[in-house]
């Protein structure tokens, strides 16, 4: 197989940037490996909405549903069942995956506006539950007990390096297993969704069912993200688990400014939100308003973000997935 | 044997608005019907019922003689019933090759691999679009979007082709070449069903001509002579007999 040019550039830069980031521990210092941490799992939860509202038509307003069950089954799994952190990880993943299938069953039943009302009326109706499990701590939530934080690693340090490298890890998973799916059979069919749902039945893709494998595997990424977020800030409340604002409205944000639709966008609408919020965290309620200024600003000017902007002429890309028609490059070949 | 699809009384209204009205049609393997009617006289409802993108209030859709009236779009068009949209419905953020793979690739049966993208390339051979292969579909024109609708239909590899006012819009010169692309698909024995204004264009392709006004059928038989006759002259061109 042949490498481009633009090959290597792209795989030389993933490379940087990727070696960098995984020698965080050793050259940032803990105030920065905080804002990684939070920055690597709100890319996570951005590429994923971004496969649902941007790929498969599902605008959810609900994801925090997901993020909430999979931090509460964290706590519940390594406090009563007494599993080990590393496992209980993917394992409140994989349940909030098999939660989701319900909850997807109904939220189905409703489209478009009606759908993203609903995921979120579902999202409530699973915060108001937990807040009456008592075992839970109720409505004033729970601290994870100290054994179990210490069984994760040898001292502190230890264990924040280690909670960096595994939300570097699942951010990671997320971006390339987006890709790998977008470059495969399902997202050809995904990409015919996003454009027409009609014509994408038309010519044989069964639309609801790809769209609910996408509901229930985004869940159960969802929910492992929500294991590691609350596994870092090691408490649990119904408000923040469930919060409709930091997992919804957020991510939200950081997928519309910078591009929905695009691999790409997710990436830089998440490096403009940490920017921003760095500079803006001291203006309190104001800094809401200034968000809500730029993204209404981003989607009046190019409603494809700041990835369109950038890319009018849709010819770079640092995730290649366009198929090449196989006679042309032969063709190419033979005139020199 | 039975015939390749055949509708019986199929019925379906908006509100009060009967759209299409008790109409049954026959069409064995390798048929060629042409259907013409007055504006909104139902005819692209009727491909909507056959096609399956909505239900039927009334009647049957079959298939090789199998009832396939509770299947959905995507279960008709793996059996083999393609169909292009009156506006052309192209998958804009994708290539033109990859409007075509991914029809390949999910309809009729699907199939991945080599023998989907040598169709594709085909068929792009076939419809002319070969130099646009890897263009994006977003950025075609008018000729170019209808030449794609057809030859993403026929991606599926359908035994039925619904095509729907595919000639409307275009020169005298572009729907000759039309004309011919249509004549191939018919030669390489694919049944068409073929709704059209431009009657001088469906002449030049199909067997039989059916004529619909407020959703029912009011005459199908030999082109030339149904056209012409006296029912179907009054109420389509509203002449007086």
């Amino acid at each position: 197989m042949q490498i481009s040019r633009a090959d290597s550039v792209r795989i030389g830069l993933l490379s940087v940037v990727l070696i960098g980031l995984s020698m965080g521990p050793y050259w940032a210092d803990r105030g920065t490996m905080r804002l990684l941490i939070e920055a690597f799992y709100f890319l996570a939860l951005a590429q994923l909405w971004n496969l649902l509202a941007g790929y498969s038509g599902l605008i959810s307003v609900g994801q925090q549903a997901f993020v909430g069950l999979g931090g509460y089954l964290l706590f519940t799994l390594t406090m009563f069942a007494g599993l080990p952190v590393l496992l209980a990880l993917p394992l409140a993943g994989i349940l909030t995956g098999i939660l989701a299938w319900p909850t997807a069953l109904v939220a189905f039943r409703l489209s478009g506006p009606y759908f993203a009302i609903g995921t979120w009326v579902i999202a409530e109706v699973y915060r108001l539950s937990f807040a009456q499990i008592s075992s839970l701590g109720g409505g004033s939530g729970i601290s994870l007990p100290t054994d179990i934080v210490r069984s994760m690693a040898d001292g502190r340090s230890a264990r924040e390096s280690l909670t960096y490298w595994i939300a570097l890890a699942i951010m990671l998973a997320v971006i390339l297993g987006i890709w790998a799916l977008m470059r495969s059979r399902v997202g050809l069919g995904l990409g015919a969704i996003r454009d027409n749902e009609e014509a994408a039945t038309s010519i044989g893709v069964r639309t609801t069912r790809l769209k609910f494998s996408v509901f229930v595997g985004v869940a159960a990424m969802t929910g492992m993200i929500g294991a590691l977020i609350f596994l870092q800030k090691l408490r649990i409340t119904p408000e923040a688990a469930f919060s409709v604002n930091d997992w919804s409205v957020l991510v939200i944000f950081i997928v519309v400014i910078g591009g929905i639709g695009s691999l790409e966008g997710p990436i830089l609408g998440c490096i403009l939100f940490f920017v921003l919020r760095e500079f803006l965290a001291d203006l309190g309620s104001w800094y809401m308003i200034i968000l809500g200024v730029i993204s209404v600003g981003i989607m009046l000017l190019e409603p494809r973000g700041l990835w369109g902007m950038l890319n009018r002429k849709r010819s770079l890309t640092l995730f290649p997935i366009a198929r090449r028609s196989p006679k042309l490059k032969s063709l190419n070949q033979d005139t020199p | 044997m039975s015939a390749l699809l055949e509708t019986k009384g199929l019925t379906k209204s908006f509100g009060a608005l009967r759209a299409v009205d008790d109409v049954s049609l026959t069409l064995a393997a390798g048929d060629t019907l042409g259907i013409i009617g007055p504006n909104g006289a139902g005819k692209s409802s009727l491909f909507n019922l056959i096609a399956g993108v909505m239900p039927a209030d009334a009647g049957q859709v079959l298939w090789q003689g199998r009832d396939i009236t509770t299947l959905s779009a995507a279960e008709r068009c793996r059996e083999g019933v393609g169909r292009t949209y009156q506006i052309p419905k192209p998958f804009d953020g994708l290539t033109v090759y990859e409007n075509l793979l991914v029809a390949a690739e999910f309809g009729g049966g699907g199939g991945d691999g080599a023998e989907a993208k040598l169709l594709c390339c085909n068929i792009l051979d076939q419809m002319e679009l070969s130099h646009l292969a890897d263009a994006a579909a977003g950025g075609l024109r008018l000729l170019e979007r209808k030449r794609l609708e057809m030859a993403r239909a026929l991606a599926t590899r359908p035994k039925v082709l619904l095509l729907d006012e595919i000639a409307g819009g275009l020169t005298d010169l572009e729907c000759g070449s039309l004309i011919a692309a249509i004549r191939d698909i018919k030669a390489q024995g694919v049944a068409i069903i073929w709704i059209e204004h431009v009657v001088h264009a469906l002449f030049a392709v199909v067997d039989r001509l059916a004529v619909i006004n407020f959703g029912a059928k009011i005459a199908e038989g030999p082109p030339k002579a149904t056209f012409e006759s006296a029912e179907v002259q009054s109420i389509y061109l509203g002449i007086e007999a």
